[in-house]
């Protein structure tokens, strides 16, 4: 590999993880319109988000390729190229969370009764919140690394409410006399599978901690 | 038949170009950041650059410690150091061509009851002392002034890693035109007496000394080792210190160069006598030494246990019995070549 190539592609590369940053930020917000549409009963208007999100979760997957090729290729940041590899296939992963738990409902349309719409709108927020904090860490990893516990603390923070609103969004279902036992548990598993993100984001903020560790100087 | 003779120097010529290219290069071609070919013709042009511009003040050093004044003399001292740093690397003790030089130049001093200049003795060992303890603390000094810098103007990685690709290829250069300046003293200082050049004036007036073409011819053996041999140490060696991260590599290097260009550079020698200054004793250091001083400098500042004591003691050790084995190795094939082949080592 020639020497001006690698400079060539280097701005290129921190477009590309901007670009991918970006469109895992958006997976989220069209991820709470969705949910939103669908608890107003508004199926069409849930079915452009769910296209929305499948079409952004291409597009980053894409540019996730691309990034991958880039380091490997030109053997970029070779002391820090795993970390960030097994970062950006994570942060992949989360938004392919997102598009995960709109499909569940597409599929299993299940029927949320309105007392719960408040909590569960809650718990989506905080498992939104908690990923964005974590894509605000990442983009200060790459650009300002004195910056990430500044937004890391923030990922526990919204993990540790996701599953505040998790289990009291449990617990109502489960003490709700009206509801089947088949429909509590579809509910429960739903919002387990929306807590989930949340926990992951944290998972990949303890790696980050870990990370900019071995990148301080 | 001078070109024969010169064949030893050549030959320790190559293995410090084998070598001692590692040093300057290693960290960019074993963590591809760049391609060998690059390094390697970069590490030749600046190797000979060194030599032939700045090359004479470290080779004045060693001509005062003794001045071999017979051709086969001069073969058996290059030889001798060559061929303790051969032996000395197959054992895989670490070893430099300076130290092994100096030895195989006093063997020829006892065998030929010429005096060893005692100051110039002395100013070579506390030389080789100062050369990693100033690389350590240079290099210490300077990765807090980057990492501060770093810090404060919040470069993004990729920015980051560009500069660093930079720095590795600026301080390659560098560091290059330094070991040629610093060790071609080591491959045909010893040949200087006995060289048959004369001085010539080339096209556009420029003078090119006797000295110069014998530093020419050694540097382009200092090259040979480079592109022949260097990749598998560069790729060895990179690695290794490439762990270090290739912002501590690319400090380490420029330390290094730092002290083998303070050694070998007559006109910062000048400048420090006009400032009323005391100079810098102009004399071939052991690249490897300097490099491992920077290491070591750079490790302190994250804690003692991340240095090996074992290998620095190992290098501490080298200093000792570097210079007796080639002694030695000298002084034996002295009186082998002078009274098995009957030829003249010495002239009274």
């Amino acid at each position: 590999m020639s020497f001006v190539g690698i400079f060539k592609n280097r701005t290129g590369i921190e477009k590309e993880i901007d670009n991918f940053l970006d469109l895992a930020s958006e997976s989220g917000l069209i991820f709470i319109q969705g949910v939103n549409a669908y608890l107003l009963n508004k199926l069409e208007s849930f079915d452009e988000h769910l296209t929305h999100v499948v079409e952004t979760e291409k597009k980053a997957d894409t540019l996730r390729r691309s990034i991958e090729d880039l380091l490997y290729r030109k053997t970029l940041i070779p002391e820090s190229r795993g970390d960030v590899l097994k970062l950006i296939e994570r942060m992949d992963a989360l938004l392919g969370q997102f598009k995960g738990v709109m499909f569940r409902i597409e599929i299993e349309r299940p029927t949320i009764a309105r007392r719960f719409h408040d909590d569960l709108k809650s718990l989506n927020n905080c498992a939104v919140q908690s990923v964005e904090a974590m894509i605000l860490s990442l983009r200060a990893y790459f650009k300002d690394i004195g910056k990430v516990a500044d937004h890391m603390h923030k990922v526990i923070f919204w993990e540790t409410e996701a599953d505040k609103a998790s289990t009291h969004l449990q617990k109502e279902v489960f003490r709700d006399d009206k509801l089947a036992l088949d429909m509590k548990m579809q509910l429960r598993d739903l919002i387990k599978h929306i807590d989930g993100i949340a926990d992951q984001a944290e998972d990949m903020a303890d790696s980050l901690a870990i990370y900019v560790i071995k990148r301080s100087l | 038949m001078f070109l024969f003779f010169l064949s030893s120097g050549m030959f320790l010529g190559w293995s410090l170009g084998a070598n001692d290219a590692s040093n300057v290069f290693g960290t960019a071609v074993g963590s591809r950041m760049l391609r060998f070919r690059t390094a390697a013709t970069l590490c030749c042009l600046f190797v000979i650059i060194g030599a032939v511009i700045s090359g004479a003040g470290a080779t004045q050093t060693l001509g005062k410690l003794g001045a071999v004044n017979a051709v086969a003399g001069a073969f058996v001292v290059a030889f001798s150091a060559a061929l303790s740093v051969y032996l000395m690397t197959l054992a895989r003790y670490p070893v430099s061509t300076s130290q092994a030089i100096v030895g195989a130049i006093i063997g020829w001093n006892l065998f030929s009851g010429s005096p060893t200049d005692s100051n110039a003795l002395f100013k070579i060992i506390m030389t080789w002392i100062a050369c990693p303890l100033l690389s350590g603390v240079i290099a210490v000094i300077s990765y807090k002034i980057v990492s501060f810098a770093i810090r404060k103007l919040n470069v993004h990685m990729f920015k980051l890693d560009e500069m660093t690709r930079y720095g590795l290829l600026l301080m390659g250069m560098f560091g290059s035109f330094a070991l040629g300046a610093n060790n071609i003293a080591n491959v045909v200082g010893v040949f200087l007496p006995v060289s048959p050049f004369n001085d010539m004036v080339l096209f556009g007036g420029w003078h090119f000394s006797a000295a110069q073409q014998l530093f020419l011819i050694g540097s382009l053996a200092i090259s040979l080792g480079v592109i022949t041999y260097s990749r598998r140490v560069m790729e060895t060696v990179g690695n290794k210190i490439f762990q270090l991260s290739p912002l501590m590599a690319f400090v380490a290097v420029w330390a290094h160069s730092v002290v083998l260009f303070l050694f070998a550079s007559q006109h910062l020698e000048q400048l420090l006598i006009s400032l009323g200054l005391p100079p810098v004793p102009l004399v071939p250091v052991s690249s490897s030494q300097a490099i491992v001083g920077a290491v070591v400098g750079m490790g302190l500042i994250k804690g003692k246990h991340n240095i090996r004591w074992r290998t620095v003691g190992g290098i501490a050790g080298s200093w000792v019995t570097t210079p007796i084995f080639a002694f030695v190795i000298s002084f034996v094939l002295l009186f082998v070549l002078q009274n098995v082949f009957q030829q003249t080592v010495y002239r009274l």
